[in-house]
């Protein structure tokens, strides 16, 4: 090699090094953008970002995909992704932040950080694109205005409408010589001799803690209104406050007395189920969404006719009553502003025209769209819940409703330790409280 | 090679490729992070200037003070565990086990190389008290001991991270020891045999002191890892129950990705760094005084 060679390939040095380092930064970027939609570019499929725990949405939507919207089917493929719910908001700010949100996905447990999405532009108002789609009269009024209530705006789907009360065993119930309790002291009375008669009372996963601190909401609007939690929201009454503390202490106690079982904090929601359905719990507070379990044989052992449903029994004295029935749409699903197009929108169509008989006739379970076929041999407990909410007259919220992300973490990390006596209902209101005030 | 060294050109040209992706790969962040200390909000949503609100924030969050508790026990229980069982066991090696050390060396460093989660996974089963029992549980009722719930409290749930965590680990600090003890000249272990230093005067007095250098190593290993602990606590207890056993560094990534504050989560950051910051100057310090001891 000659010396002007050498001088040659040394200048060009820097510069090769330059372009090098160069190209791997511009490749680790480009790395994070990949397989997302980009701007408003509308979407590559209809995706859908879901929890986990959320089977009822995905088989719905998948036996959608094979039948009645196979044709929208063909032309935007259904894709559906799964994320536990402790990884939605972490997953929701990743993707939102690069506009690759994909075509539907799960909008946060909080309805704070679903209203904070609706503001960052991510979210599609649907009461426009439905009305423009011709569609939105295959919503139930009652959904509407549900969602309308909790995020502002018909910014999220329908696609589970529920109440919330307490399933019970009939069987053991009857063994037992226990009456369906109307009071909180007959709830109180009933679980201590389904504990004596050697069942787990309440079955609960205290690994989720939502099932928990829901009782703790229960007992509030029983004992002070359905708008106690309001007042909280509002500054008007602080959790610390002792009526509220009363609320978390009844919910320590059923945990003291042992009526959750052993263990209530390592129990997941799955576990939690199948005890309640395996017939070794008695009594099981939750969702209508449940349904999709109830009804499948495999799952539910006791049979779905010695299964019973009786709304949170009234807290004698209080303000609130047993008609005041939790109601909600589920972990809301919203539609991606970005990836929303003539495609996504006649998938849109084809849903609201038929996700209410799929989800009613193939799930057994009840949305919010409007049921446009004959639907027969509804199941029995599904009819009982079609009642329930047609003779509800006022809805109540769940407990974490009204709160930000970090309460509503902090409350359902502590449900545990407050039915285990890790820390007391003062500790445990007062660490929420915190959380609150710090929002 | 004086020549290419002596040359600015070249110089730049060996070392600036690499200080580029180093600046930009960990400086930069690390900047950026100090810079987001001064902001509130998150990539969806935009930030907002905020001042030093974050770190007046800190002053009266209670969660912060039991974070770093949490972090500095952490740190103190399991560097001690895994350096004292691994300095046992390269010892076992070394003096008791000899050449047929290999197969316990390999059986006892296995759980290095296999995956946290898996690791986590299996010490939830074997802690399990519900739905069933797990092996521990089970063990206990065989000497009529009743089930004890060891993740419902702070204290058995710390305590079976700790004996996860020194299970998963003592294997390579006894590796990495042991090549610090087979490092001694067998002459001045074999002459102290000879001046009647057997067992335990032996190991105080000769190997003790000639690996002090390789153990120290072996601690500043082990409290840089501790004190970063996050997959093994956040596998096995997500933190709970409540947040007790919740360290700065799973806080920081709650704070900053569950509830969309980078600029707080960047401020608790911040704290770990200067935790980090004041261990290495302490460490640094201490081998600093060995080294002017040895020099006297």
């Amino acid at each position: 090699m000659d010396n002007r060679r050498v001088r040659r390939s040394r200048r060009l040095l820097p510069a090769t090094a330059a372009l090098a380092t160069a190209a791997v930064v511009l490749t680790g970027c480009a790395g994070g953008g990949s397989g997302g939609n980009g701007g408003n570019e509308g979407a590559e499929s209809f995706g859908l970002l879901i929890n986990d725990d959320n089977q009822i949405v995905q088989d719905a939507l998948t036996t959608l995909s094979e039948g009645d919207c196979s044709a929208e089917n063909g032309e935007l493929g259904l894709e559906i992704e799964t994320i536990p719910q402790s990884g939605l908001d972490q997953q929701l700010q990743l993707l939102g932040g690069q506009d690759a949100l994909p075509a539907q996905f799960a909008a946060s447990g909080s309805p704070v950080v679903t209203k904070e999405l609706d503001d960052a532009g991510q979210t599609l108002d649907l009461e426009q694109a439905l009305t423009d789609l011709g569609e939105l009269d295959n919503l139930q009024p009652a959904a509407i205005s549900t969602i309308k209530n909790l995020y502002g705006g018909l910014i999220v789907l329908p696609y589970q409408f529920n109440i919330e009360g307490v399933w019970y065993n009939k069987q053991l119930f009857a063994d037992n010589g226990i009456e369906v309790p109307t009071t909180w002291s007959e709830f109180v009375d009933a679980s201590a001799t389904l504990d004596a008669a050697g069942v787990t009372p309440l079955s609960a996963s205290g690994e989720q803690g939502w099932p928990i601190t829901r009782l703790i909401s229960g007992y509030l609007y029983r004992e002070l209104g359905p708008d106690a939690l309001q007042k909280v929201a509002d500054g008007e009454a602080k959790l610390t406050d002792p009526e509220y503390v009363a609320a978390a202490q009844a919910i320590a106690d059923l945990g003291a007395a042992g009526y959750f079982g052993e263990g209530v904090g390592s129990i997941d929601y799955d576990t939690a189920v199948a005890q309640f359905l395996t017939g070794k719990a008695g009594m099981f507070y939750m969702g209508s969404w449940t349904l999709g379990a109830f009804n499948d044989p495999e799952q539910n052992q006791i049979g779905e006719d010695d299964i019973g449903f009786f709304p949170l029994p009234e807290v004698e004295g209080g303000a609130g009553s047993a008609d005041q029935i939790p109601a909600n749409v589920g972990l809301p699903i919203a539609v991606s502003a970005n990836a929303y197009d003539d495609k996504v929108g006649a998938w849109l169509s084809c849903i609201a025209e038929n996700y209410g008989a799929t989800s009613l006739g193939d799930q057994g379970t009840v949305s919010g769209f409007t049921v446009n076929d004959d639907v027969s041999d509804v199941p029995p407990l599904t009819e009982l819940v079609q009642d329930t909410i047609a003779g509800t007259t006022e809805s109540t919220l769940w407990f974490e409703a009204l709160f930000g992300a970090k309460a509503t973490t902090t409350s359902q990390q502590n449900a545990a330790p407050l039915v285990t006596g890790a820390i007391s209902a003062e500790e445990f209101m007062a660490k929420v409280q915190a959380d609150l005030d710090s929002q | 090679m004086h020549s290419v060294l002596g040359d600015r050109k070249a110089i730049v040209i060996l070392l600036g490729p690499a200080l580029l992706v180093y600046s930009l790969v960990m400086l930069a962040p690390v900047l950026w992070s100090l810079g987001l200390t001064l902001f509130d909000g998150n990539a969806l949503f935009g930030f907002d200037y905020v001042g030093f609100h974050n770190l007046a924030t800190l002053a009266h969050d209670p969660q912060i003070l039991s974070s770093l508790g949490f972090t500095v026990k952490y740190a103190v229980v399991i560097t001690v565990g895994q350096v004292l069982l691994g300095y046992l066991l390269s010892l076992l090696y070394v003096f008791a086990l000899r050449r047929a050390s290999g197969i316990v060396r390999t059986l006892v460093f296995f759980p290095v190389v296999l995956p946290t989660v898996a690791v986590a996974l299996m010490f939830q089963q074997m802690f399990a008290i519900a739905p069933r029992d797990g092996l521990v549980n089970e063990l206990l009722h065989v000497f009529g001991v009743a089930s004890v719930d060891w993740f419902g409290s702070p204290d058995t749930a710390f305590w079976v991270i700790v004996v996860m965590d020194v299970w998963r680990s003592m294997g390579f600090y006894a590796v990495l020891l042991y090549a610090g003890l087979v490092d001694i000249p067998e002459g001045i272990l074999e002459s102290a045999r000879l001046d009647g230093a057997n067992g335990w005067r032996l190991v105080r007095h000769i190997v003790l002191p000639l690996s002090l250098p390789v153990l120290l190593s072996a601690v500043i290993f082990s409290i840089n890892g501790t004190l970063k602990v996050f997959d093994s606590v956040l596998a096995l207890t997500g933190g709970g129950p409540g947040e007790s056993t919740t360290p700065l560094t799973l806080y920081m990534f709650q704070t900053a990705f569950t509830y969309g504050d980078y600029g707080y989560g960047s401020t608790i950051a911040l704290v770990l760094t200067m935790l980090s910051l004041g261990v290495t100057l302490l460490v640094f310090r201490s081998s600093r005084n060995d080294i002017t001891e040895v020099e006297r």
